[in-house]
């Protein structure tokens, strides 16, 4: 790897650095596992050289004269100071290297916004914090999320090896497949990067971006949100799996399997009674993963950025116990609160309500069962 | 071109003392009072913002969340960009002109001294509305200096009302800023000051102006369209209302771009007054300097949309900018080439506004590399909001505008105080400066090439030791700024004396008054040969 040799000697200019750190401190972009990555990088390689190529020619000639014409050497200032022929000069030369670099920029640009004859596509959309997926050709999609724990964050636990790029169900592509990727955001602008694909692409609400990848090795490729989405924008990292067409065919079709019971089950669940304590702790599991983030896992919230949830009066008076499931069903307009309605199955809900309405002081003793809340659905399609 | 007339400097000539006291700075229409108010109120800015930049680098020092929470980190870099390129930069620049505009154009004050005044004294007005806003109830603002549209809308807290009343008011004092400098530029010049004999300086900032008066009711807009769909309804930035969220970046950015410039053409002012006086030979090519600056500054329009590659443009939009963005490459690289070619076979001395001006043009320059890498869209969809642009613009803006607007201060020190400041303590504050500004921001190339994006307070762990690197960096680059301060002190109390000329090979109109200078600048105009 010349290149990262390369690099690695440039950090050595700086005092004493490289003693410092170990070798396995990444230096340079990726090099990524698609054609387009890979000519992306070698964009990325050309034009560093050819910067540092005019700059050893300036600096040089700088240092040069810095040496060479000082007055301490007794020197006599020469006194030319206009030549029309190097000013036509050095306007020409840079423009002939950049005629030389627009052009294969140009070529990679155009085969990077071509998301023609894609064989999967996968609806993206960002919220704040996290990413749904959805695939258009078949009945898949869920949520993802940070599965990095709060104690590492806080310093309570030490931290993994995949800190903060790690997702509780990562994105399944297949390879050797054109994959094309549709983003778009239920809130403010998301950006869904994968640096090993080469793939930065805003997720704008409202609208639709396109984006592709073809990626020829299975393997885990791991990014991050790139565009500042609020308080967790450091907190909503992007997991890609790619598999075997073979691997994916099973795994989609299980997803498929699965989800499709898990609808049909719905109405069973809509039937089952939980109990307080079970409500309470499937309640308190889903509050952290969902609703922690801006409530505050104390229920607390942020002063005048997110309202507190412990003794607001929504949640502790008897009458606001149909307020409270209308709000987490449909959020509400105009702020960030979310509609939870579509993200969350039906005893996830009402356990959730059930946890916010008993925890923290919160003592209403309401238990809110799953047919409460497909009641409160179906009030809503009539 | 000389329409003043004698009988405009009588009426100037019955108050040549200022008036002592507080009064002199509140009711000053002196430019030298006013100036010195600028680069004064530009100071303290770099300081305060300067001190939120050492939070984000102890926040960032190690992985995890230590001392702030991610609400408050938002806050501090989002302010921090606010009051470095409205409070720090900006007033710098004015405080310069003000300063040194007159003087070197042989006039004896700014041309509009009543506005002059006016659009000093609302800035601490406006700052102090944008740093309370840190004490509100959910805190200040959090969504970036670049504001996008829905998350400082729908998504913030009602801090944003002072955010744009705040910014409505620094853009009143640059807008009145830059039509007193016009007017002066125009009217004022000494007889003889042709407009291709203007100092660098003196053209550098008249195109900044222009640019000023074009692009700050661009701000003034997008902000009040921020107010009124937050607040009045409107939808101007939200789909569900017809509106669009990336419209917001378009206006944004033309605004956005264009202020990039007018942050650095007028330091490519002060660069070409510096490198001819320790080369002891004139500027090279000073008129295509003219015409690279103004070349400069027409590209500023067509190029916005650079910052915008991943919004998801039409492949051709894509395309026309970033042809547009390589070609402003060629205008920069002229002026680099000009500043050597004037240091070539030169006698050259190495005094502290010569080494700044050298640091700027060799770091200025990696700036300007890692902005034609920023300008190739496809690897611009790697680099885009990732740690390589910070580095990017905090080299262009560091050690670009800063570093020149602190080679500005070293110049034109022993001219504005009439002593000499303090060499050794001047030489340390360089030099700490330099290794601390680079082990600062160099590293932020590899995080950012290795996938670290902007923005974040807290990070994955194969970023953890370039982090810390560049955490050590900051508080070095920021204590050694302590020594500017103090070096800026001494040099006001007093020291060895100025003489006129100050520096052997300075040539110009402001080195032909005494050091200090009289309190109305060339109450006679000068003749210029």
């Amino acid at each position: 790897m010349t290149d990262t040799m390369f690099y690695r000697g440039l950090l050595l200019t700086l005092p004493g650095v490289g003693q410092v750190f170990g070798a396995e401190m990444p230096l340079n972009m990726t090099q990524g596992v698609t054609e387009i990555s890979q000519q992306v990088y070698d964009l990325h390689m050309t034009i560093f050289y050819i910067c540092c190529v005019i700059g050893l020619v300036v600096f040089g000639a700088m240092f040069w004269s810095i040496i060479h014409h000082r007055k301490a050497k007794g020197v006599q200032p020469a006194q030319f100071h206009e030549s029309t022929r190097v000013e036509l000069l050095w306007t020409a030369i840079p423009v002939v290297i950049l005629i030389g670099m627009a052009i294969p920029a140009t070529k990679t640009l155009l085969a990077m916004e071509d998301t023609t004859k894609a064989d999967v596509t996968i609806l993206i959309t960002g919220s704040q914090w996290k990413w749904h997926y959805k695939y258009l050709e078949y009945p898949v999609e869920f949520y993802s999320l940070l599965a990095t724990p709060a104690k590492q964050i806080s310093n309570k636990l030490p931290k993994t090896e995949n800190y903060l790029l790690e997702v509780d169900r990562p994105l399944v592509i297949p390879t050797g497949k054109k994959v094309r990727f549709l983003t778009t955001s239920d809130d403010v602008i998301h950006s869904w990067w994968v640096p090993a694909f080469a793939v930065k692409k805003d997720a704008n609400p409202g609208f639709i971006n396109e984006s592709w990848a073809k990626v020829e090795q299975p393997g885990i490729y791991r990014g991050q949100c790139a565009e500042l989405c609020g308080k967790d924008h450091g907190f909503m990292p992007v997991v890609v799996v790619a598999k075997t067409p073979e691997q994916f065919d099973s795994w989609i079709a299980e997803q498929a399997e699965q989800q499709a019971k898990a609808k049909a089950a719905e109405q069973a669940i809509a039937a089952l009674q939980m109990s307080m304590d079970e409500a309470m702790s499937l309640g308190q599991q889903v509050y952290q993963g969902y609703c922690a983030a801006c409530h505050q896992p104390s229920g607390e919230g942020l002063k005048g950025v997110f309202p507190a949830l412990k003794g607001s009066k929504m949640s502790i008076e008897p009458a606001g116990r149909q307020a409270h499931i209308d709000i987490v069903l449909n959020g509400k307009a105009g702020t960030a609160m979310q509609a939870f309605g579509k993200q969350l199955g039906l005893k996830e809900l009402a356990a959730v309500i059930t946890y916010e309405r008993n925890a923290w002081g919160n003592s209403t003793g309401d238990l809110v069962q799953a047919a409460d809340i497909q009641a409160a659905k179906n009030g809503q399609k009539e | 071109m000389s329409i003043v007339t004698s009988g405009h400097h009588a009426d100037e000539h019955h108050h040549s003392a200022p008036p002592a006291g507080f009064k002199r700075w509140l009711y000053t229409t002196n430019h030298k009072d006013i100036g010195t108010m600028y680069l004064l109120f530009a100071l303290a800015m770099f300081f305060i913002g300067g001190a939120m930049a050492m939070v984000i680098r102890a926040e960032l020092f190690q992985p995890g969340l230590q001392l702030v929470d991610p609400n408050f980190f938002n806050q501090m870099t989002t302010v921090h960009g606010l009051i470095m390129v409205f409070g720090a930069v900006m007033p710098a620049f004015t405080g310069l002109a003000n300063w040194l505009i007159p003087m070197m154009i042989g006039a004896p004050d700014m041309a509009l001294p009543r506005m002059n005044n006016w659009s000093f004294w609302i800035l601490p007005f406006a700052f102090s509305i944008l740093l309370m806003s840190l004490f509100m109830e959910g805190g200040g603002p959090a969504f970036g200096w670049t504001f996008y549209a829905p998350l400082s809308t729908t998504y913030s807290n009602d801090s944003t009302a002072l955010f744009v009343f705040s910014v409505h008011i620094m853009g009143i004092s640059s807008i009145m800023g830059a039509i007193n400098v016009i007017v002066t530029i125009f009217n004022m010049r000494a007889p003889g000051m042709k407009w291709m004999k203007m100092p660098l300086f003196v053209w550098t900032w008249l195109i900044t102006a222009f640019l000023l008066i074009a692009v700050m009711p661009v701000l003034a807009g997008v902000v009040t369209m921020v107010l009124t769909d937050k607040y009045f309804g409107t939808s101007f930035f939200d789909a569900a209302g017809g509106g669009d969220p990336v419209l917001f970046q378009h206006i944004f950015w033309f605004f956005g771009h264009p202020e990039v410039y007018i942050m650095i053409l007028p330091a490519f002012g002060i660069i070409s007054s510096i490198v001819p006086t320790f080369a002891r030979k004139p500027l090279f090519g000073y008129a295509s300097m003219v015409y690279a600056t103004s070349s400069i500054a027409l590209l500023s329009f067509l190029v916005w949309a650079h910052h915008m590659f991943t919004t998801g443009m039409p492949v051709f939009a894509e395309l026309f900018f970033m042809y547009c963005t390589m070609l402003i490459a060629v205008p920069t690289g002229v002026k680099v080439f000009n500043w050597v070619a004037t240091m070539w076979r030169g006698a050259m001395t190495f005094e502290i506004p010569m080494m700044f001006a050298i640091a700027f043009i060799v770091l200025f320059t990696i700036g300007g590399f890692s902005g034609l890498m920023l300008a190739i869209t496809p690897a611009d969809f790697q680099y885009h909001d990732t740690y390589f642009v910070v580095a990017h613009f905090h080299y262009v803006l560091v050690t670009g505008a800063v570093f020149s607007i602190i080679a500005a201060a070293y110049y034109w020190l022993p001219k504005w105080t009439g002593y000499m400041y303090n060499e050794t303590l001047a030489r340390w504050h360089f030099w700490c400066s330099l290794i601390s500004v680079n082990v600062l921001f160099f590293p932020m190339h590899f995080v950012g090439l290795a996938g670290m994006p902007r923005r974040i307070p807290d990070y994955a762990l194969q970023f953890a030791d370039f982090n810390a690197l560049i955490s050590i960096g900051g508080f070095a680059f920021g204590l050694s700024q302590l020594l500017f301060l103090l070096v800026v002190y001494k040099c006001v109390q007093g020291g060895e004396k100025a003489s006129a000329q100050v520096w052997e090979g300075a040539e110009g109109l402001e080195w032909q008054l005494s050091s200090p200078p009289p309190y109305h600048s060339f109450t006679t105009p000068p003749e210029v040969k």
